[in-house]
């Protein structure tokens, strides 16, 4: 390619990302800074750069970490933050424990059956998250088939409130993340070479020890990429917890989202974004590691 | 170790279709249901879809949904296929690790984060919030997804084609077109298609960086989900899921018709 078409490839995406990904995030760090204010928007101190330098002093002698002292000294945001990573780290592990043997049972199926039962499992992605939180709606209210089921089996007495709870958060989030975990298990488990358990199996090994020495060790980086592909944005997870669990205690992207739209508090909800990033920046960059290894080694 | 099917994981994959499949058959035959109750079952009715006909409300949402989709999803296409490119064939170069760095995070951003900080930029350009500023935000977000397909792609297929050509003396830019853009087509339409799917589907960045006068339909869903379970959103919901399932069985079959040609043009080659 010449060096100008090259130059413009590169130069159009790169561009925009800088403008539409990494700067809203120095913008953000600078109003989690700012103060609330009465006013649209509803912020001060507002960068006046036609006041040139006396603008940019009065700007920058305004900022103040008000907002950051008021999540520091308020515990319902510390809780906030703890029910995330909570509720984020147990359903990894149940999405492990889910994924795991789905993955494995279709990468040792027959080779033709293998490209229509991953997209069977990729399918129900394409389809809206919101229409799939809906879905468990339906089953778990009072009056839904859950309840409407147990009571005919006489397992319960009465109906039970199924919404509104931790388990419902839970159901819908190892529902929606599902494939997100499947996918890069499937890639690795498919690619391990049947000879290595023959082998195993040869030296007198039996199926379950080689499962645990030989399958799981060389599946380890398709572990690794699911976790991290679930584990980053359930931690922020806003819809599944809102209409599936309580009011009572929120995950932090409900606490981000009541600031935002029902307080109007710009400077509190950019912190709580801030912060939550700053939890977030190691295993995003662990994530980013993965990808490069996986997408940018020639085969 | 054979490849027989065992017991185990038969088991494991039914179980598994069943729990990704129930819930949406359930919301799908309910939408049917002549009852207004979830539970009780009163006979095949097509009322909650007549009843969605006459709401003016949801229909310009979905209209609107479309548009944003269709606009961001085209730009995405575009945006992602040049950065898969400079990645897979532009070898070193200066700022690549950001580079790689922004088209990886968005992946895995938590959604809150995106679209709040989206919106706060949208506020300091002083741009009118509302259709063009959701567009953007969509756009943003789905390139990313559509860089990682089509890397994948160019990663995969044999370069020796490429550098074939332009051993013959074809310029670059004839190279990519005329052999490795129709090798990389069935990656690029999938990724339009993720890319669209994507944003039909988004409800939290949508929410934040749109303005008065672009209701989206996945936000007028959710406030009428808010109030509880009503047939008339399940019947929305099955529309979505038709087109959706359609679309990606239509693409997953031309994808594979593309294949067929392909592996019969290679074998005549051979010959």
């Amino acid at each position: 390619m010449g060096l100008w078409n090259r130059r413009l490839v590169l130069f159009v995406p790169y561009a925009w990302l800088l403008l539409f990904f990494l700067a809203p995030f120095v913008i953000v760090v600078k109003i989690s800074l700012s103060q609330t204010a009465i006013a649209q928007p509803p912020y001060v101190p507002i960068l006046d750069l036609s006041a040139g330098w006396r603008g940019l002093t009065t700007f920058f002698s305004a900022l103040s970490f008000d907002a950051y002292r008021l999540l520091a000294s308020d515990a319902i945001y510390l809780f906030s933050y703890l029910k995330s990573l909570t509720v984020a780290a147990i359903s990894t592990v149940i999405l492990v424990l889910v994924g795991y043997p789905i993955a494995y049972g279709v990468a040792r199926s027959p080779r033709h059956w293998q490209p229509p039962l991953i997209m069977a499992i990729v399918l129900p992605f394409w389809t809206s998250f919101l229409i799939r939180v809906y879905a468990w709606i339906n089953i778990l209210q009072r009056d839904g088939l859950l309840n409407d089921i147990l009571l005919r089996l006489h397992i319960i007495a009465t109906p039970q409130a199924w919404l509104a709870s931790d388990t419902a958060i839970y159901i819908g989030i190892v529902y929606s993340y599902l494939p997100f975990m499947v996918l890069p298990l499937y890639a690795t488990l498919e690619k391990i070479d049947i000879a290595l358990l023959e082998a195993a199996a040869d030296l007198g090994c039996t199926p379950l020890r080689a499962f645990w020495m030989v399958t799981v060790p060389l599946s380890l980086p398709g572990i690794a990429a699911g976790v991290l592909l679930c584990f980053i944005p359930i931690v922020g997870e806003f819809v599944i917890p809102d209409l599936l669990g309580s009011s009572e205690s929120l995950m932090i992207g409900q606490t981000l989202w009541t600031e935002f739209f029902a307080n109007r508090d710009w400077p509190v909800a950019s912190a709580i974004a801030v912060t939550l990033l700053a939890i977030l920046v190691a295993p995003i960059m662990v994530y980013e590691r993965l990808q490069r290894r996986h997408l940018e080694t020639p085969k | 170790m054979r490849r027989n099917v065992s017991v185990f994981n038969l088991i494991s994959i039914v179980l598994g279709l069943a729990f990704l499949y129930l819930p949406i058959a359930i919301l799908v035959i309910y939408s049917f249901n002549a009852s207004r109750l979830v539970t009780v079952w009163s006979g095949w009715s097509l009322a909650w879809y007549r009843e969605l006909l006459s709401d003016e409300a949801m229909i310009a949402a979905a209209w609107t949904s479309l548009r944003v989709a269709a606009l961001s999803a085209t730009a995405a296409t575009v945006l992602g296929t040049l950065a898969a490119i400079a990645l897979t064939r532009f070898g070193r170069f200066r700022g690549r690790v950001v580079f790689s760095g922004m088209i990886y995070a968005p992946l895995v951003m938590p959604e809150v984060i995106t679209g709040l900080s989206l919106l706060l930029l949208f506020v300091a350009l002083n741009l009118d919030r509302g259709f063009w500023t959701v567009v953007l935000a969509h756009t943003t977000l789905a390139m990313c997804f559509v860089t990682v397909i089509v890397q994948s792609r160019l990663l995969d297929f044999d370069r020796s084609v490429e550098e074939a050509a332009m051993d013959l003396g074809c310029p670059p830019f004839k190279t990519f077109v005329i052999v490795t853009l129709p090798l990389i087509l069935p990656a690029i339409a999938a990724s339009w298609m993720l890319a669209f799917s994507l944003s039909l589907d988004d409800l939290v960045i949508a929410s934040f960086t749109t303005g008065p006068g672009a209701t989206t339909l996945p936000m007028r869903i959710y406030s009428e989900v808010r109030l509880g379970v009503k047939p008339e959103i399940n019947a929305v919901c099955t529309i979505m899921i038709a087109v959706v399932a359609l679309g990606t069985i239509t693409a997953s079959l031309m994808a594979k018709r593309g294949a067929r040609r392909r592996e019969r043009g290679a074998l005549g080659a051979q010959v």
